[in-house]
């Protein structure tokens, strides 16, 4: 009713600081909560797309270290057999018949590509200097449709490794330590002791630290030279999805049709993943946790204008007004600081993720990044007006109510 | 309005019986004064028969109308268009002017559109003479205007009943005067019925009739 609306309106303006410090609570809070999500968001998102453009979304290798079934389980099937101490086998990490495997999966309609992979931990020598890292034998090409390698590449092109047939996409920051440019010729040396120049045909950055300084790429031919294999010896194969989210399922599918491992993306980056989970939790309870600071600063100050107007209500219950007007008055009050304070809330929050969007921050080798990267998620906004006007509805709630029952009669007596 | 058996006990700090047996009728366009030592129960039994106060025994009526055993809000209705009060202490919203006081009442009971309300509510400032204060804050008014105001209030909805507690009891002779005269007016000219508590002597010898009571009981 109008009326219960101008008696608020002249509450709140009869005592503006006060109303503007409840506002502010609201305001603060809602502020931080909108940039510290935004931001979280940000971060989370960036780091989980480099983590999987660069990385497969099944990858299908032979694990040697997966417990096997001692072969006295075959001849005693259900009895009690106790095998003490058994010793691995020097089993080789081959899939057999990886290129037929990687064609059939291609088949798959939900399969984006399979790219075989051989990979070997390579020593790369330049000069005196010699550095531990990886190198993938790879289809270049189908390599290519998977990570999207060409647009990764900081030097030279992606084609250099088909005309080439020694040649090396070296990581940048194994590129920058070895003083390497396309051109340059590196001495590549195995764990066997094979020994092998590559010439350094492109230079690649992923944005991740992990790889860019470890990994380089060349034909599967070159890698097979230097580990001393057949041409169809093949460690790996990359699987990318259509859907990423299959990628659990579609994992175990093709490990029972092949019988070797497929790990999803999921299970090989479940740190990180539950890192990001964590970050999450964290930066959702802070923001609660202002928010019901804030509220608390609400429900205190309309306790405190309530009973400093314990007369004005008897006033108003004698001359008419019902208890719930008078709680509708206080109410009102309260919904008024919600809503306005809100939305300065989300001005605030906006204002904040903008300039922490400004921010330089390097990444350093770890990660490339030069910004901090922020999510503009409407989404966050959203929820932020709903929380800040729930909070402010709730606390307001039982002061209204304990005004709503004031006894005229109690007040006046005791004046 | 008449009531029937009314006792009313007050529980604290023990059981004590502050109002005993109280009959009494008061006819439309008297002009009543309830009088006593202090502590025997007068205001008590004002407030009772305002309808602000429901714990008690016996009945009570106004205009035909039975309101004992009626729900907070029923009763907090009824007082919004029946019934006019003036405190002792005139109880005005500071935030609020003059003429704002005194159309509050009417616009809760919403059955005028405001621009009339606005037009009685200036009406009624003119009989109280005070027309000059009306946009000033209520707060920055003398205690006699500010009274005078509280009048205006409790005559907005044109009730049936106007109750008083006291209504000259913190102003000076001057101003009691000013403020007797109106209720006399109201009375004679208007036809309401006015039930006041008073210490003033003058004022109760003045008025139509006189109740005293003495120890929770009427005497006379």
């Amino acid at each position: 009713m109008r009326v219960i609306f101008s008696i608020a309106k002249t509450h709140l303006l009869a005592k503006p600081k006060q109303s503007l410090v409840a506002m502010l609570g609201v305001t603060f809070g809602i502020g931080m909560f909108v940039a510290m999500v935004s931001l979280m968001s940000g971060l989370n998102n960036f780091t989980e797309e480099l983590t999987m453009t660069s990385s497969p979304d099944i990858h299908i290798y032979k694990d040697i270290t997966e417990p096997q079934v001692a072969i006295i389980e075959q001849l005693n099937p259900g009895e009690f057999n106790y095998v003490h101490h058994p010793k691995p086998k020097n089993e080789s990490q081959k899939i057999r018949n990886a290129f037929q495997i990687a064609q059939l999966i291609r088949q798959d309609p939900d399969v984006l590509g399979a790219a075989p992979q051989l990979s070997s931990q390579v020593f790369y020598n330049f000069g005196p200097v010699q550095l531990n890292g990886n190198i993938s034998g790879v289809d270049i090409l189908e390599e290519d449709k998977l990570f999207d390698l060409s647009s990764k590449m900081k030097a030279g092109e992606i084609s250099g490794l088909l005309t080439t047939t020694n040649g090396l996409i070296m990581g940048s920051g194994l590129a920058k330590t070895l003083s390497l440019t396309v051109g340059d010729v590196v001495i590549v040396t195995s764990p066997e002791g094979v020994t092998i120049s590559l010439k350094v045909v492109g230079i690649f950055q992923m944005g991740l630290g992990e790889i860019d300084n470890t990994r380089s790429y060349a034909n599967i031919a070159t890698v097979q030279k230097i580990l001393g294999k057949d041409q169809g010896y093949i460690t790996d194969i990359n699987v990318k999805l259509v859907d990423l989210h299959q990628a659990k399922d579609k994992a175990v599918q093709i490990q029972s049709i092949f019988g070797y491992k497929a790990e999803d993306w999921e299970t090989a980056n479940a740190t990180f993943l539950a890192g990001a989970v964590i970050r999450n939790v964290m930066t959702y309870s802070v923001s609660i946790t202002l928010l019901i600071v804030a509220g608390f600063g609400i429900y205190n100050i309309l306790n405190m204008t309530i009973f400093s107007k314990m007369k004005d209500i008897a006033i108003l219950k004698a001359t008419g007004f019902a208890a719930k007007d008078v709680t509708g008055i206080f109410m009102t009050q309260s919904l008024v600081i919600g809503i306005v304070g809100s939305v300065l809330g989300l001005i605030l929050g906006f204002v904040l993720s903008y300039l922490l969007s400004l921010a330089p921050f390097d990444g350093g080798d770890v990660i490339a990044m030069d910004a901090l990267p922020v999510s503009f998620d409407p989404l966050y906004y959203v929820i932020g007006i709903v929380f800040g006007v729930a909070t402010t509805a709730v606390a307001g709630y039982m002061p209204s109510r304990k005004a709503g029952h004031v006894d005229p009669i109690e007040i006046i007596r005791g004046i | 309005m008449e009531t029937k058996g009314i006792n009313k006990y007050f529980h604290e700090p023990q059981k004590f019986q502050v109002l005993k047996d109280i009959n009494l009728k008061v006819y439309k366009g008297e002009f009543l004064s309830l009088v006593g030592k202090s502590g025997c129960g007068k205001s008590t039994l004002m407030y009772l028969l305002s309808t602000m106060d429901t714990d008690y025994e016996g009945s009570l009526e106004i205009n035909g109308e039975s309101l004992t055993g009626k729900k907070a809000d029923y009763l907090a209705s009824f007082r919004n268009q029946h019934i006019g009060f003036v405190f002792q202490f005139h109880f005005l919203l500071p935030e609020f002017t003059a003429l704002q006081n005194v159309m509050i009442p009417a616009l809760k009971l919403g059955k005028l559109p405001e621009s009339k309300i606005r037009k009685r509510a200036m009406e009624k400032l003119e009989m109280l003479g005070i027309t000059d204060q009306a946009e000033k804050m209520s707060s920055k008014l003398s205690g006699g205007q500010q009274q005078r105001v509280a009048i205006a209030r409790a005559l907005i909805n044109d009730p049936a009943l106007i109750m008083g507690d006291e209504p000259t009891g913190n102003l000076d002779s001057t101003n009691s005067d000013i403020v007797f005269d109106i209720f006399k007016k109201l009375t004679r000219d208007f036809g309401q019925t006015i039930i006041a508590v008073t210490h003033d002597d003058d004022f109760a010898a003045n008025s139509d009739r006189t109740i005293e009571m003495s120890d929770g009981k009427i005497v006379s």
